[in-house]
């Protein structure tokens, strides 16, 4: 048994108790699950993300150092990548908004393997990347979606995603493609890192604990929403509850509803200290947020420290009359 | 780390934040600037006929959260083997249909809009009932 992954899964299932024994508990330690916790979990996140950021913001970046995945622009008649090596800020949007709605630079993740007679060859390996968009994409849908018990009236947008997202009208209550998406990508992210040996390497409990979190929080609600049943009225009020900022407990809405809850708010407050953080991270990559203008504008590396210079008009002004003595040739007598 | 440096790309960045921030706490300008509606969840009228029936096919509580499987399964029923009793577990006999005639869940709960909408509304649920099925109060 391997540790990292171990620990990170003991640490949830610690959770989930912790959660179910608050829930059963009594009022008083719901409304800690359900109030006080997650208005905690959120300041912690708003806090903590906002300095971890401008942290990022105030360390310099010596050089400029896109990547370059083309050719760079240089005379009118070479042919040059306006995309894949931007020399304009267009450029660097377009590059920017690929990468962060479709993940483009994982797209070109590539396999070394070895086929017949020997020939080495780089192969293009695409799970990791149908994986990685299935699970930020169904995310992104899931957490749009929540904003139903967030808001009322219920918003136009929002109950149009949501009939997109159950278009296939499969049950009652009618499934939500998104949810079981999310589910099966983020249990293929965690198979995959535990059955590839390379993957299982390099993976540290940091990059299970999340997994493992995300999983119990698809995982109970799709209990929530199509097995064992909460009251979904009465989960809407909390929310609102908490929205109005006139927090309050609704009794009897079930205990997995709580082990939700705690799990999103653990997600959000641990979420500025872990790698989690690419989501603010993403837009302040030096390698994609740049123009490539190297050869074009001058840039100066931010840590110069002033360097005192003698130049060569302030040294004949020093020597001139020397260099005069001597006959050496000056520029103004 | 990085004790009063300048922060590098300042105005972008706080443009950046000022937007993070406006989007988490998206709800909450949501309902103070725009909406203000009523956030306390609607309370169910029950009809006469249903207040002096005492109680529906199942419990209250299993009625809450489990009428939408009970009316999947009872469609599915009906449809495709014909059957049109329900029996409940405590040996009551019921007619198995949403909308026609007295003997139904709408020949007993009357109001459409007060029984059903209020809550599937409230929950931004919109249920394909409707698709097919025609509220009886409305067809006169």
């Amino acid at each position: 048994m391997n540790v990292r992954y171990m620990y990170s899964l003991i640490a949830v299932i610690v959770l989930f108790l912790l959660a179910y024994a608050g829930a059963e508990a009594g009022v008083w330690s719901q409304y800690i699950l359900g109030v006080v916790i997650p208005y905690l979990a959120i300041l912690v996140f708003v806090v903590f993300f906002i300095r971890r950021i401008v942290g990022w913001a105030k360390s310099p970046v010596p050089f400029r150092i896109p990547t370059t995945c083309g050719q760079q622009k240089t005379l009118p008649w070479i042919k040059s990548s306006w995309l894949d090596n931007p020399s304009s800020r267009l450029g660097v949007i377009a590059r920017m908004f690929l990468e962060i709605v479709f993940f483009r630079s994982l797209f070109r993740n590539t396999k070394f393997a070895v086929k017949d007679q020997n020939k080495p060859f780089y192969a293009l390996e695409l799970w990791l990347w149908v994986g990685a968009l299935a699970f930020h994409m169904a995310f992104f849908t899931v957490v749009a979606r929540h904003l139903r018990f967030f808001t009322q009236p219920v918003l136009f947008p929002i109950s149009l995603l949501e009939n997109i997202d159950s278009f296939f009208q499969v049950g009652l209550p009618g499934v939500f493609i998104s949810g079981v998406v999310l589910f099966a990508a983020v249990t293929f992210l965690l198979i995959r890192r535990v059955l590839i040996p390379q993957v299982r390497y390099i993976s540290l409990a940091s990059d299970y604990f999340p997994l493992f979190l995300i999983f119990g929080i698809a995982f109970s609600g799709l209990l929530m929403r199509y097995f064992s049943k909460v009251d979904v009225v009465g989960v809407k009020e909390m929310a609102m509850g908490l929205v109005t900022l006139h927090p309050h407990i609704v009794e009897g809405v079930g205990a997995i509803f709580y082990v939700h809850v705690f799990f999103v708010s653990i997600l959000l407050a641990y979420f500025p200290f872990s790698k989690l953080m690419h989501l603010g991270g993403i837009f302040l990559s030096p390698t994609r947020n740049m123009v490539n203008n190297n050869r074009a504008v001058r840039h100066i590396n931010p840590w110069n420290y002033p360097v005192e210079v003698h130049t060569y008009e302030e040294y004949e002004e020093e020597f001139r009359d020397k260099m005069i003595e001597a006959g050496l040739p000056v520029e103004k007598e | 780390m990085s004790k009063n440096k300048k922060m590098y790309n300042r105005n972008i960045i706080v443009a950046g934040l000022i937007l993070f921030i406006a989007l988490i706490t998206f709800p909450v300008w949501n309902y103070y600037v725009f909406s203000g509606e009523t956030s306390t969840a609607p309370e169910i009228k029950l009809s006469e006929k249903a207040k002096a029936a005492k109680e529906c096919v199942r419990s209250k509580e299993y009625m809450k959260t489990e009428h939408m499987q009970l009316l999947d399964v009872w469609r599915d029923t009906v449809v495709r083997e014909a059957k049109r009793v329900y029996v409940s577990p405590n040996g009551k006999s019921y007619n198995m249909s949403l909308s026609s005639g007295d003997n139904s869940c709408l020949g007993c709960h009357v109001d459409k809009a007060e029984f059903c909408d209020k809550c599937h509304n409230y929950a931004s649920v919109s249920p394909y009932c409707w698709d097919c099925h025609i509220d009886p109060k409305e067809k006169k």
